[in-house]
């Protein structure tokens, strides 16, 4: 396997960068006491999107925190966990981690291990119901040491120690937590205990600290609106340095200018040894997040992300520029081009121009499906080899375009529908030998244009789905369901949210929540996905994506006044036939002899109902098409040219016409129809019969 | 698209108190009235593509700055008169929840107000729309305006303009 991944790192970072930070936008947002179920979810989903890719690009060390962060996560979601705020700080904690490791392998920076190791300790702990405010401390221990050096680097002109003296009065607590307390704040620096009245006790400390992160610390123990803090000393001298770090030229637009001063210098801190010193405050992490974002983001300046919306409206403004050029074009060629002759010449540079400008904004979007299908050999071969399977994996239409918009949106779903086929559909190898089948297992991805639709199957030569088992998880999921159900039905169960039939969850799959965030993804591209599987021979899983922008290169072909556009990937050849190579079947319409192959032949003039004067074969043009295997020629008066046009949808402001997968738009600004070549192959002979069509 | 999204707020005013205003457009004999929230532009008429096997009433399809609009001929729909398309066949291009559909009217007079006052329940009288789609008739003075409610023509199963509607 000879593809370099790392041409690809930039995607899954731009993703799991994205997908972080929905996830911590989430987090923060949820309602602790009622969390919404939908939240939960997607939450659970990003983590294990990006345990899935992680796992692409064999990332094992985010694959492993991401894991612990979804085996917990997913008890929460099936409510056998209640959901406490601790939770909510480890996942946050686990999410910087992820960041941390992330920036790692993106940009090298160095990776603070006993970090890693701290948080997958806590979320082990939590998932094992154990929380207690100790380990919570001991674990966001890491982050700690990031304040520390911070201070005194961002502001070295500060007062000797850059200490500060705090009076911090707690409210009645037992002595086990003030002890607690004591001992964890005096981490920070030097601390004074002394008893108040009434039960209560209050502390000296001496602390580079801000007043948050003492707050945070005391926040595990206690609730921090009882806490009054106050500066003993030297409150002037805080002033100027939180003044001092807002100058500070990364961070100026962070919000709270400690923490910006503290993250501007996350890296350095991280390469400290990682003390015992307990945690800032959730909002610092947060905020440490962005100011490492940004200090990546000086490194991508080589490609910039922009919304599709702007891609989509410079894409139609170039289109009307198009058919303005061309009205020009069609007026100047009335005048005389020896007058003229300047003013023709600016007019055809104009359409050089023009054409150049629009292949290179349609080329923006457009990319091979190779983009996508180049990741997975490499996920395959782990996978099958943690599993102790042999799959060989085959990818087929790897040059078949498609609009980069769906081409991001689909990795997602096939890197789960790849990672199911190679976990729940391959038999293990001994299987596979007695019931007869090759040791090694076939994984196909294929990807073709099939009438107005890319269609993207998954298949695998396995076991096929287990029609009696799906039923039966259904049944105990309290699905509704019969035993007289469809095949086709009892497939699409496995799609129903929490789904899975693996009796062992792995951080493979299993858990259900793959097919659940496939059909949902690919719902909301406009497609539809069908399971085809047998048992025994195998599954496959097709993902039909509805041509929205696919460029295509066509054929234009006139029939009477109507131009239709053929796709070229449908035409093989087209020819003149001799009269007496079309051959008569009585009540079957005609046939024709190409090649010493007799083809059924197809009137467009009599399937559309066009009128024309060339009713006879040999008098018009035979195209002669292929799709599914299948071969007709089909009847048209002339070929017009050759372009490549942009497929428009019919049905986003019409409906589905039989017979025609789409339209485009011509230069002089009319419409022409493009051809369904796979529909009218499919139905030609029905049509000959009938040429009613509607 | 930036024009869409002002005819997106769906109200149909007629039966709550407030004023509503209406696009007066001729078919034959009758003047008719729709929401005037549901129109996008008003165009001249411009040569379709012609879909093949679809209702004689469905003339074809257009590029509207890029978007693909289907060109319906009411004149033809509801039998009023012959259709003749030259340049003063008028084109009221609707947006009904979000989709485009252009309809050839006779012409096209001027936006009118109305007060619920002025508008009377439909009675059960001969005109080439179905009751079902009418929201009632319209007096300003001597006029009268037979007020449709496009919506539920529009994306009714007679039109066929909408695939699987369940009318």
């Amino acid at each position: 396997m000879t593809i370099d991944m790392s041409q690809f790192y930039q995607v899954f970072f731009d993703e799991a960068d994205e997908l972080l930070a929905e996830m911590e936008k989430l987090l923060l947002a949820l309602d602790v006491s009622d969390p919404d179920s939908e939240d939960l979810n997607a939450i659970f989903r990003a983590a294990h999107s990006i345990k899935g890719g992680a796992a692409t690009f064999a990332f094992n060390d985010i694959t492993e925190v991401t894991h612990m962060l979804e085996s917990l996560l997913d008890r929460i979601r099936k409510g056998e966990m209640a959901l406490t705020p601790e939770h909510v700080d480890a996942f946050l904690v686990a999410k910087d981690v992820l960041t941390m490791l992330m920036d790692g392998h993106h940009h090298g920076a160095s990776v603070d291990q006993a970090a890693v190791d701290s948080v997958c300790q806590r979320l082990k702990a939590l998932s094992q119901g154990q929380v207690d405010a100790s380990a919570a401390m001991a674990t966001s221990a890491p982050e700690a040491p990031v304040l520390e050096p911070v201070q005194t680097e961002a502001v070295p002109t500060q007062n000797a120690a850059g200490e500060f003296c705090y009076r911090i009065e707690l409210p009645e607590a037992s002595q086990k937590d003030v002890d607690a307390l004591a001992t964890e704040l005096g981490l920070l620096g030097t601390i004074v205990q002394e008893k108040l009245g009434d039960g209560r006790s209050a502390f000296m400390l001496t602390t580079t600290e801000s007043q948050d992160n003492i707050i945070a610390i005391c926040s595990f123990v206690l609730d921090p609106d009882d806490l009054k803090i106050t500066y003993a000393a030297a409150p002037q001298a805080a002033a100027p340095a939180e003044a001092d770090s807002t100058t500070d030229e990364t961070s100026a637009d962070v919000a709270a200018p400690e923490a910006a001063a503290l993250n501007s210098q996350v890296p350095p801190a991280k390469q400290e040894a990682p003390a015992s010193a307990p945690a800032p405050a959730a909002e610092a992490k947060n905020l440490g997040r962005r100011a490492t974002d940004k200090e990546g983001s000086g490194q991508e300046s080589s490609s910039i992300r922009v919304g599709v919306e702007k891609v989509d409206q410079l894409i139609n403004l170039v289109g009307e520029l198009v058919i303005t050029q061309a009205m020009i074009e069609q007026r100047i060629n009335a005048l005389d081009p020896i007058v003229h002759e300047r003013l023709l010449n600016s007019a055809s540079q104009l359409a050089r121009n023009t054409r150049d400008l629009q292949e290179a904004v349609m080329s923006i979007r457009m990319m091979p499906m190779d983009y996508v299908f180049s990741r997975f050999p490499r996920m395959v071969r782990d996978l099958a080899a943690k599993l102790g399977k042999k799959v060989e994996f085959i990818t087929r239409g790897a040059a078949t375009e498609l609009d980069k918009g769906l081409i991001e949106r689909i990795v997602d779903p096939l890197t789960h529908l790849v990672r199911n086929s190679v976990d729940h559909g391959f038999e293990m190898p001994e299987n596979r030998r007695s019931s007869g089948k090759n040791e090694t297992g076939k994984l196909t991805l294929s990807a073709a244009h099939q009438g107005g639709n890319i269609v993207i199957e998954v298949s695998d030569d396995g076991g096929g789905l287990n029609r009696d088992r799906i039923l039966d998880k259904a049944r105990q999921q309290g699905l509704p369901v019969s035993d007289t159900m469809p095949d086709s039905e009892v497939w699409q169960l496995i799609f129903a949210p929490g789904f899975s039939t693996a009796e062992v969850v792995t951080d493979v799959s299993g858990r259900g929540v793959g097919m659940d965030v496939v059909k949902r993804n690919i719902k909301a591209m406009g497609g539809t996905v069908d399971i085809r599987s047998v048992p025994g021979s195998g599954t496959t899983i097709a993902i039909s994506l509805p041509l929205t922008l696919a460029i295509l290169d066509g054929m234009s072909v006139k029939v009477g006044d109507e131009i239709y556009i053929l796709p070229l990937g449908y035409v093989i050849e087209s020819l003149q036939p001799v009269a007496a190579d079309v051959k008569e079947i009585a009540g079957q319409g005609k046939v024709v002899k190409v090649r010493e192959e007799y083809l059924p032949l197809i009137p467009l003039y009599q399937i559309f109902a066009i009128e024309t004067q060339f009713t006879e074969p040999s008098q018009g043009i035979l195209v002669i098409l292929e799709s599914e295997g299948k071969k007709a020629a089909l009847l048209v008066d002339s070929l017009v040219g050759q372009q490549q046009v942009v497929v428009k949808n019919l049905e986003s402001n019409f409906r589905k016409v039989a017979g025609i997968s789409g339209a485009t738009i011509l230069g002089d600004g009319g419409v022409s129809l493009i051809l369904d070549v796979a529909a009218l192959l499919r139905s030609g002979r029905q049509l000959n019969a009938n040429p009613v069509f509607f | 698209m930036s024009y869409t999204t002002q005819t997106q707020t769906s109200l149909n005013q007629t039966g709550d108190g407030s004023r509503s205003e209406f696009l007066a457009f001729t078919l034959g004999q009758e003047e008719y009235g729709i929401d005037i929230l549901r129109v996008q532009e008003i165009r001249g008429y411009e040569p379709v593509t012609r879909i093949a096997n679809s209702p004689d009433f469905i003339k074809g399809v257009v590029n509207l700055r890029g978007t693909i609009v289907p060109v319906v001929d009411m004149r033809i729909k509801f039998e009023l008169g012959t259709p003749t398309y030259d340049q003063f066949t008028v084109v009221i291009i609707l947006n009904i929840a979000g989709r485009v559909v252009g309809m050839v009217v006779d012409s096209v007079s001027d936006v009118t107000t109305l007060v619920p006052e002025q508008v009377r329940p439909a009675p059960d009288i001969k005109t080439a729309f179905d009751t079902d789609y009418l929201i009632g008739l319209g007096t300003i003075g001597e006029r009268m305006l037979i007020l449709v409610d496009i919506d539920k023509l529009m994306s009714s199963e007679e039109m066929g303009l909408i695939e699987g509607m369940a009318a």
